[in-house]
């Protein structure tokens, strides 16, 4: 039987081999065939010589997050043909360069074996070494081209504008690609049952990573400021930054640049950095990982006690320590939440796709400087550094930027009196001025110590608390201000709760789960302070489940220390592997709680998903949907 | 610690600058370290410097790290902003200030803890950086607010309060500062405010780096017998190789020097800096000669003091950046939002 559009296809590569760019193309064409794709790069943390992979998930159905097994297998590293040829799901396709013979005891039964000569093939044609080297990676893909319909002419037309400015490699490369394709047309059945046909479905989507659109966020957001020090998987977002803003904020008659870029010393400069422009009124931020914002937590009190806005991306990757630096993980969580000494916390936000790290970024600098506070998003390796589809980023041209309290000479000289950490508003955010405002009037004295509403030194208690609970009127203001939940489903009595690049695969597992007789309320959780609606949600229903990628459930704790909701409500369902979680994770968490619980699969009276006979039904055991289906 | 209001009221006679301000215009609070403490003195010298150059004081931003030096940006300068930010990371702070506002004079205050030890590697970063700013250190070669402990900058021998001798090697930041291309650097001493004015002026019309490392002895901690950093033994054994003389733009050159002695720099804003070198042979625009000569006198258990090297071409990390002449943080979303149509040419590239 043939399926269209529905595979995983993964490449297993030496790193340092110029596979990124052959796989890359690979990517693109797909999308550019308007065939929906989510790519995952599953790389070490190393120059070159040890294994990376490269996963391209399929899917007509647009599920985008990752699913287990692998339908296509290109395993080109003999280092790692063991666990490649293991990892294809049974029915699946292996291929493989069989130009040196391979050992047998690895071959299986249940999947098809599709080798290619292609080491003999190149031999003759390119001379210099490292062109074979390079192009080995190009015939696999030509040879792709056949096998699973690859449109030929995309792909060259992909290699002559790749190539552009470097003409004499065009030809070459094409030459490489009909190697490939030449010969799977002559020697293979072409083209497999798993194959891509057109689709018109894509629209004006986008490929991008998260750290891209998030760095074109800030840009449209009015940073100028960008300090940072290398640590994956943020590198990228300031890199972005700074080519982005090198063509868009550049004069064109001076060459001037209406931005600054630092590369730091390390992350504590970094933030600094970042907080000394909020001081002095410019927009600024910061791009880090785990180990950076454990770095900056000191200065994150500070910005907070001092109520200086200042915006930090965490490109979150799996922890402790340095843990697995090129790895996916959600476990900052309660790091970012408390950072830094004494009863301090910070907002957060927790994009989950690229659109929302473009719109978040944005939207933290204007957060920020309402706040007067830092503004920590939280993003991941799995969104920032993968390319995936997106709707098109989109602004509006009306958006004024939301400079927060901020009183202008003329504002100083209308008002009497001035006390930066007065409350006038009784929202807890007190008016501020920026050095050089005035000449005699709004200068005050910024600092980490305890001071009172008119920024002068104390240590009067009453003073101290009047601040600190000030503050927390501030935090409050804050859960309005955050972005809200998004809730779908209502009325049943179970809820899954999740935020952040969890989300990719969540659609898919609802719609198993669904399938499974499982039918639950979903809420993406996007910000923090937790709103009203987070709270009530969680109220709602009986229980929960909580699906993040840390071992200690890290926003389980979160939501009981600050909603105080009952932890036992709380089902985690953990991933921490590194891999993105996917959606038969999800799948198999749930039903295996309904099965040890002895849940009833069907909850809502009515709403069953065969047959719509109103029935409740126990299921013990992990049943096929046949099983399920109501009596 | 206690707060003291000062009289508000200003002698009537008291001399007022070309803007009209006193001097009392450019104080801060009353101070609340010891009495004696060589960083009042270091105040009143910053005080002094900005009332003579005459520039509102709204235009200076004031940061400091943690310490009794960081403490003193409350005790001048009351009408600008100050930022008392981390222990050792003033010059990040410093450095985002600048970024962020490159038209405001830029006055840091650190000590010897908060600059050579916690925080030594964003000293050297923010030279390399060449921020456009006056960074003062405060050096008394201890840890004054938690009771008299050995900092980074104390010589080795030199001994504590009860007698104790410090162990380890000092780290000197003014040959670091010129190691690692500081375009301004001097050293003073809290007790000579005749050297340390002009220097303060000049630090702060220096476009680039300008660093000024101040032996401020600590009355309470580390004034006694056997510290190299007390009044004493500064004034036994402190030598000035080149004594700045500052020139206002426009003021009548009255001084009368013998040639051949005297070096005219010019800075960005008109002024004159005179150098008169009390050693004929010491030259302070080479930075290698300047290194060898604060080294070998180090040696000899002397503490150089004057204006020992400056570049008054250099550039700052402005013009490194080639950022545009406006100010980052006056900038609105007209100059830094590139709008719908560019982001729809920029989807376009992303597919």
């Amino acid at each position: 039987m043939t399926t269209y559009n529905d595979f995983v296809i993964r490449f297993a590569n030496v790193n340092g081999s110029g596979s990124a760019s052959a796989n890359g193309m690979f990517a693109k064409a797909l999308f550019r065939m308007g065939v929906p794709i989510a790519t995952r790069n599953i790389f070490p943390s190393n120059i070159e010589g040890l294994p990376t992979w490269f996963e391209v998930r399929v899917s007509e159905d647009r599920h985008h997050g990752r699913r287990e097994g692998v339908d296509l297998m290109v395993a080109m590293n003999a280092e790692t043909y063991a666990e490649d040829v293991a990892s294809v799901v049974p029915g699946g396709y292996l291929l493989y360069d069989n130009s040196k013979g391979l050992d047998r005891r690895l071959f299986r039964a249940d999947i098809t074996e599709i080798g290619i000569p292609i080491a003999k093939l190149i031999l003759p044609e390119f001379p210099d070494p490292k062109q074979r080297k390079l192009f080995k990676n190009i015939v696999y893909l030509g040879a792709l081209s056949a096998l699973i319909n690859i449109d030929f002419e995309v792909i060259t037309g992909m290699v002559s504008t790749q190539y552009r400015g470097k003409d004499e490699l065009i030809a070459p490369n094409i030459h490489a690609l009909e190697i490939g394709r030449g010969y799977a047309r002559e020697y293979l059945d072409c083209p497999l049952p798993i194959q891509l046909r057109r689709t018109s479905g894509l629209g004006d989507s986008i490929m991008i990573d998260g750290n891209a659109a998030a760095a074109l966020g800030a840009i449209y957001g009015g940073a100028t400021i960008c300090a940072w020090y290398p640590i994956t998987p943020s590198t990228s977002m300031a890199e972005a930054f700074e080519k982005h803003a090198g063509q868009l904020r550049t004069e064109t008659d001076t060459g001037q640049r209406k931005f600054a870029v630092l590369q730091a010393e390390d992350e504590l400069s970094a933030i600094g950095i970042v907080i000394g422009a909020g001081w002095n009124g410019a927009r600024a931020f910061t791009a880090t990982s785990g180990p950076g914002l454990s770095l900056m937590s000191e200065f994150l009190g500070l910005a907070y006690f001092a109520e200086i806005p200042a915006v930090l991306f965490d490109i979150q990757r799996a922890g402790p320590s340095t843990g697995m630096p090129t790895r996916t993980q959600q476990g900052d969580v309660l790091l970012a939440a408390y950072a830094s000494h004494g009863d301090t916390k910070h907002p957060l936000m927790f994009p989950s796709t690229p659109r929302e790290c473009f719109e978040f970024a944005a939207d933290a600098l204007d957060l920020a400087d309402r706040l007067q506070t830092p503004v920590i998003v939280l993003s991941d390796l799995e969104i920032g550094m993968n390319d995936n589809l997106s709707e098109p980023l989109t602004w509006d041209d009306d958006r004024r930027y939301d400079r927060g309290k901020v009183l202008s000479r003329e504002d100083l000289d209308a008002i009497e009196d001035f006390g930066r950490y007065v409350d006038v508003d009784g929202d807890g955010i007190g008016y501020r001025t920026l050095p050089g405002a005035h000449p005699t009037k709004g200068a005050f004295f910024t600092r980490g110590t305890s001071r009172d509403a008119y920024a002068r030194y104390t240590e009067a208690p009453e003073a101290y608390t009047e601040n600190m609970d000030r503050l927390l009127v501030k935090w409050r203001t804050a859960a309005s201000l955050v972005p809200a939940p998004e809730i779908s489903g209502h009325g049943h009595r179970a809820g899954i709760v999740f935020y952040g690049s969890t989300a990719m695969p969540m659609g898919e597992a609802l719609e198993r789960l669904a399938d499974d007789g499982v039918q639950l309320d979903a809420m993406r959780i996007r910000g923090f302070p937790f709103s009203q609606e987070v709270t009530e949600f969680l109220y709602r229903h009986e229980f929960v489940f909580l699906v993040e990628q840390n071992r200690d459930a890290q926003m389980k704790t979160l939501l009981v220390n600050e909603t105080g909701v009952d932890a036992a409500k709380i089902v985690p369902v953990l991933y921490y592997g590194g891999m993105s979680i996917s959606a038969d994770i999800i799948q198999e968490s749930v039903l295996d709680h309904y099965e040890k619980m002895r849940l009833p699969r069907l909850w809502a009276v009515g709403r069953g998903t065969r047959g719509g006979t109103p029935a409740m039904q126990t299921v013990i055991g992990r049943g096929t949907p046949g099983e399920d289906s109501v009596a | 610690m206690t707060f003291v209001a000062k009289p508000r009221v200003h002698h009537p006679l008291l001399p007022t600058n070309e803007i009209g301000l006193t001097r009392r215009d450019y104080e801060g609070l009353v101070s609340t370290l010891c009495a004696g403490c060589g960083h009042d003195s270091v105040s009143a010298a910053i005080v002094q410097a900005c009332a003579e150059l005459a520039i509102p004081p709204h235009l200076f931003a004031k940061v400091s790290g943690i310490g009794c030096s960081s403490k003193t940006p409350s005790y001048f300068l009351g009408n600008s902003h100050g930022f008392n930010s981390v222990h050792g990371r003033m010059p990040s702070v410093a450095t985002g200030a600048n970024l962020a506002n490159r038209e405001l004079y830029c006055i840091g205050v650190s000590g010897d803890g908060d600059s050579a030890s916690i925080g030594i590697g964003q000293f050297a970063h923010i030279v390399r950086r060449r921020i456009n700013m006056l960074y003062i250190v405060d050096n008394n070669g201890t840890y004054g607010l938690t009771k008299g402990q050995f900092s980074a900058t104390n010589d080795k021998g030199s001994t504590s309060k009860k007698g104790v001798p410090n162990l380890y090697e000092p780290i000197d930041l003014v040959s670091m500062a010129l190691q690692i291309g500081a375009s301004f650097v001097a050293r003073s001493f809290s007790g000579d405010k005749t050297q340390l004015v002009p220097l303060i002026k000049a630090g702060l019309l220096h476009r680039g780096f300008a660093f000024i490392d101040v032996i401020s002895p600590c009355v309470a901690f580390n004034n006694h017998n056997g510290s190299t950093k007390s009044y004493d033994y500064l004034r036994t054994r402190g030598a000035s190789v080149v004594t700045a003389d500052f020139i206002a733009a426009g003021e009548e050159i009255t001084a009368d020097y013998a040639p051949g002695e005297v070096e005219t720099v010019h800075m960005p804003d008109g002024s004159q800096l005179r150098l008169r070198k009390l050693d004929t042979s010491y030259d302070p625009h080479n930075r290698a000669h300047a290194l060898e000569h604060v080294l070998e006198a180090q040696q000899e258990g002397e503490v150089v003091t004057g204006l020992l090297y400056v570049d008054p071409d250099a550039s700052d990390c402005h013009e490194i950046l080639d950022t545009v002449e406006t100010p980052l943080n006056a900038l609105g979303e007209e100059e830094l939002c590139p709008g719908s149509d560019a982001l729809e040419r920029i989807n376009a590239s992303f597919r």
